[in-house]
């Protein structure tokens, strides 16, 4: 083996950077799932909007020569998908957890049939901040390589944590979402509320998708998420709808998904699919664990379909 | 006759009382049922066509080509006859389970592990005479799916896991098993580009109706349907699912067993799917590899929702949305669009049904005076 001077350390090396590299669209998407659920209503459409954005994304970096730009395109594609979402919900007896689903179909097809002439195309991708420089073990430079959407998410966790606690919004949210009575009480359109913070959610879990197509795996092809969405929806039920615990479920998972690339890197090739799919299978093990038949979970929001 | 009339209304879910049972009144419901659907259809349609019209492509031809690859010859018609087949058996699995007001949608899974199941039955029992094998496929089949989904209830019954998001989990760790054993164990040498399962023989393949090309898949489908439908509507225990469903307190008070219900409707549920995967190997693939995640499990699921988790309304829903798939290779050849166009328009009929539930007992003229 070529590294034989670090050997098996290659694996949790490969881990270590793999929570860093993996979990960072588990990590917009729970944050922007965590907004959505909080006001009261869940978008299981953002495995779409992650698609979609991972598109979209690619095709304006690919367009302008810039990928912030591409950033910012799928960002605002995810806004779009969330409003959708929100507008169709709105409607009298609409069940929010079908729209999701619909829409989760709807935007891998869209992004599809949009992204059939990116396959071919390089686009420019996002810069790597080097935080390794200071070592001369080539794995652990490549695991610390790390992109600076990565940080914009970790800051994010700890300020929304802080904005749902005290400022006029994060109230008013956990209103609509514990109680839309109360929210309309006090005035306030339980619906507007809403609207408002699905579509920040789209515009997180699109960010996440722009992730995906411009830095890591880095292009844009049909293959490209499979199920990471729906993972970081399930991974905000278990993070007890807060965001502090979403950003630490997301670097475990980022752990677990880059498993099976690392054992392959060392020549363990036999369960390669199976350790590919161990975020899924951490996902449900973890929520057999904590969910429980007798009671709800603690700090669910009251008026969501999911948990009622 | 008052009485009668108000039962027969209330039989069909209409709202207004009986005062002046016309035909309207004591229809109304069922119209209401197909008209909205249909309309949310055309709805579809016609925004599709706007979108294709936005990449410079006629929409007339669109339909036209549309049509004409789906019902316009006896070809195309059975395209859409083999493809409506699993259709009908995956939608079944999202069916089911919605009596209990459950949201499962993982047939996709169920189809895959019952694939892998019939395919490991008929590789054990070579040389059996055919329809030994066969049935042995069937029950694989049934049983594989029908565990893998019941999983998904169980969890949901025991663990308070919610049953949407374990089951797509488990397509997912599905398609991942099916992988790892088409690449390793079952994995036949000779299968270099696309690994596969060894052949299950051409004896044991299911065949076609004499006279067609389609394959008796689609007579499974038509008498799982029909079954479902007397089970959930024409039995006591699709009653007692029905009421669970309706109110899961009222249930507990006159003593269902709602643990038995919903782990048996989810074992019929994954069924289902499981003998989606069997037909699709014993009649169309001829052995397990990733070419069975097709996608027709989750086309099922928009096909329960379009006909609205009546196990009766599926068979026609599913031969439409068939329809739909099989015009698909027309369109990628004459009007040059992607194969993804297909998805899109899934989606897009899928948006207009759920957004026209809001429509239901608003159309003025099927309300009748109260």
């Amino acid at each position: 083996m070529a590294d034989g001077s670090i050997g098996l350390w290659t694996v949790p090396l490969a881990v270590l950077g793999g929570a860093i590299r993996v979990s960072t669209p588990f990590l917009f998407v729970s944050l922007g799932e965590c907004i959505t659920e909080r006001s009261g209503r869940i978008n299981l459409g953002l495995e779409g909007t992650l698609v979609m954005g991972a598109m979209s994304a690619y095709g304006i970096s690919y367009l302008t020569g810039s990928p912030w730009l591409g950033v910012l395109a799928a960002g605002v594609t995810g806004a779009l998908l969330g409003a959708l979402h929100a507008g169709i919900c709105s409607l009298p007896r609409v069940n929010d957890v079908a729209v999701g689903i619909a829409l989760m179909l709807f935007g891998t097809g869209l992004a599809f049939y949009l992204g059939k002439p990116l396959i071919e195309p390089t686009a420019p991708r996002l810069p790597a901040i080097d935080f390794g420089w200071w070592s001369d073990i080539p794995q652990l430079r490549a695991a610390l390589r790390v992109n600076a959407l990565f940080l914009i998410g970790v800051a994010l966790a700890p300020i929304l944590y802080w904005a749902f606690r005290t400022t006029r919004w994060g109230l008013l949210i956990r209103t609509a979402g514990e109680s839309s009575d109360a929210a309309r009480a006090m005035g306030h359109s339980v619906l507007l509320i809403r609207l408002r913070a699905t579509m920040v959610g789209g515009f997180l879990a699109g960010i996440g998708g722009s992730f995906l197509s411009l830095f890591y795996p880095g292009s844009w092809n049909e293959g490209l998420s499979s199920g990471q969405g729906i993972t970081a929806v399930a991974l905000v039920i278990f993070a007890r709808w807060d965001p502090l615990l979403c950003l630490w479920a997301s670097l475990a998972f980022g752990g677990a998904a880059a498993l099976g690339p690392a054992l392959q890197s060392v020549g363990v090739t036999s369960g390669y699919h199976l350790f590919n799919a161990a975020p899924y299978i951490l996902t449900l093990a973890i929520m057999i664990i904590t969910c429980s038949p007798k009671r709800t979970l603690t700090g669910a929001p009251a008026e969501l379909s999911i948990t009622r | 006759m008052t009485a009668e009339a108000a039962d027969s209304a209330e039989a069909v879910g209409t709202v207004a009382p009986a005062a002046n049972p016309g035909f309207l009144l004591r229809h109304g419901g069922t119209i209401e049922y197909i008209l909205i659907p249909a309309a949310a259809l055309a709805g579809a349609l016609v925004v599709f066509g706007i979108f294709v019209a936005m990449f410079g492509k006629n929409p007339l031809d669109l339909y036209f080509y549309m049509y004409y690859g789906a019902f316009g010859t006896w070809f195309s018609w059975q395209n859409t006859l083999t493809r409506a087949a699993p259709l009908i058996l995956t939608a079944l699995c999202t069916a089911l389970p919605a009596q209990l007001g459950m949201v499962i949608i993982g047939g996709e899974g169920a189809l895959l592990i019952g694939a892998l199941s019939a395919t490991s039955a008929a590789l054990l029992l070579q040389g059996l005479p055919p329809l030994v094998v066969q049935m042995a496929m069937v029950i694989a089949g049934v049983i594989g799916g029908g565990l893998w989904i019941m999983l998904a209830g169980g969890l949901r019954q025991y663990r308070g896991v919610n049953e949407t998001i374990s089951s797509l989990l488990l397509v997912y760790i599905a398609l991942a098993i099916l992988n790892h054993l088409v690449e390793g164990m079952m994995r036949d040498p000779a299968s270099l580009n696309k690994p596969s399962t060894r052949e299950i023989g051409a004896a044991n393949m299911i065949g076609t109706i004499p006279g067609t090309d389609v394959h008796w898949g689609l007579v499974f489908g038509l008498i799982a349907a029909v079954a479902a439908y007397i089970l959930i509507y024409h039995t006591v225990f699709g009653f007692a699912a029905r009421v669970a469903g309706g109110n899961i307190r009222a249930a507990k008070i006159v003593g269902l067993g709602v643990s038995k219900l919903i782990l048996t409707i989810c074992f019929l549920a994954g069924g289902a799917a499981g003998l989606a995967g069997m037909v699709e190997v014993a009649a169309v693939q001829g052995r397990t590899n990733a070419n069975l995640a097709a996608g027709y499990g989750f086309t099922g699921i928009l096909v329960a929702f379009l006909a609205r988790q009546n196990p009766l309304a599926i068979i026609p829903v599913a031969i439409l949305l068939g329809g739909i798939s099989a015009s698909g290779g027309l369109l990628q050849r004459r009007l040059g669009l992607p194969d993804a166009s297909v998805l899109v328009l899934q989606g897009i009929i899928f948006v207009f049904v759920l957004a026209s539930d809001a429509l239901y007992g608003r159309i003025g003229f099927l309300k009748g005076k109260s």
